[in-house]
């Protein structure tokens, strides 16, 4: 009986490992971000990214990933509050309607565990960051899940009368969950 | 007879209160977003629950503490619309604050007393329950307003037309 099961699971470790992730699947994956209004903690989310990926457990050094997120279809949870931040002291979208994150270095952690460096590009402004992310194979799809504290003065998001910290805190936790379809 | 000190002061202290609180609710609702919006809804927010409290405090006191009696020379059916008119003004202040928290908790913009002290979200975030209980809110507030002027009215009529001791009966001094 164990070395049936250990035949299994040798069998399900290699088809696992056998593929590359490369479709994304939009309705599956989630882009959200978490910030402090005077103290408390705001949801909002991005509808729209597009992105490209490939990711093989087998060989994850090699991973490579760019997402686009189009900022102008950020919810903020307030109508008022979406055409705020589209504005110029936030995201400026006219001018810069696309955030970019460019993967670099991927450093397995071991287990499902992974450090991805890379640039993330918003308003004009790149930054270095490093996202912290795990993977979660399922059947033909796999799971990518983390989060990432970006500082919003970084990147020039809220100038102005938003520029101080006191009523919309300076960090803003990016969170994803990104489905992924083998080829 | 007259009414408790604390029932004065917790007359007089909510109505300073409350009308601070209508003021402000109607006046940051057109503001354009800006911080100051921001940290007014925070403050309307603190005040409309320290409203809460102390209706609940105030409520417990006048159940203790019988309040005096209407005269006996007001006709019952007037004696009745007093009544009737302190319940609504009773219920539409438990009302007013439960629906803001509720509207916020909808909203996705959870009420922290003080920005430290989290009220638990009983509704989850919901656009159309969010703008649905908005409108009841402003509705009660309306409402409110009417029974107040109601009430005020009321009371000054009792004061310079009947003669009566109702509204000298509500002061400090008296």
């Amino acid at each position: 009986m164990k070395k049936i099961i250990l035949a299994l699971a040798l069998a399900t470790a290699f088809s696992a490992q056998a593929v590359e992730y490369t479709q994304v699947q939009p309705d599956k994956s989630a882009i959200n971000f978490t910030y402090k209004q005077m103290g408390v903690a705001v949801d909002g989310k991005f509808r729209k990214f597009t992105s490209q990926l490939n990711f093989d457990p087998t060989k994850p050094t090699t991973a490579k990933a760019t997402f686009e997120v189009e900022l102008a279809s950020v919810d903020t949870g307030a109508p008022e509050g979406d055409q705020e931040v589209a504005g110029k002291p936030w995201f400026n979208t006219k001018a810069f309607p696309t955030a970019k994150f460019v993967s670099g270095a991927v450093k397995p952690l071991g287990g499902n565990k992974y450090e991805v460096g890379g640039q993330l590009t918003i308003k004009g402004k790149t930054q270095d960051v490093v996202v912290p992310a795990t993977f979660t194979p399922q059947v033909n799809t796999g799971v990518f899940d983390g989060s990432f504290t970006i500082r919003r003065a970084d990147f020039s998001i809220g100038e102005g009368s938003w520029a101080k910290f006191d009523i919309v805190a300076n960090d803003v936790v990016i969170k994803f969950r990104i489905t992924a379809n083998s080829k | 007879m007259s009414y408790t000190k604390t029932a004065k002061a917790l007359h007089w202290l909510m109505a300073a209160l409350l009308f601070g609180l209508l003021a402000l609710g109607f006046y940051m609702q057109d503001l354009p977003l800006s911080p100051e919006k921001l940290q007014l809804y925070s403050w309307h927010k603190w005040a409309g629950v320290t409203a809460f409290l102390l209706v609940a405090f105030r409520l417990f006191w006048r159940l203790a503490h019988r309040p005096p009696a209407l005269p006996a020379s007001m006709p019952k059916r007037m004696q009745f619309a007093a009544h009737a008119g302190h319940l609504l003004l009773y219920g539409l202040m438990i009302a007013i604050p439960l629906s803001g928290w509720l509207m916020s908790s909808a909203k996705g913009f959870q009420t922290v007393y003080f920005g430290v002290l989290p009220i638990p979200d009983l509704l989850d975030k919901n656009k159309e329950i969010g703008d649905l209980l908005a409108l009841v809110h402003k509705s009660l507030n309306l409402l409110f307003i009417a029974v107040l002027a109601g009430h005020i009215g009321a009371a000054l009529k009792h004061h310079f037309i009947d003669k009566d001791d109702i509204l000298t009966r509500m002061l400090p001094k008296h």
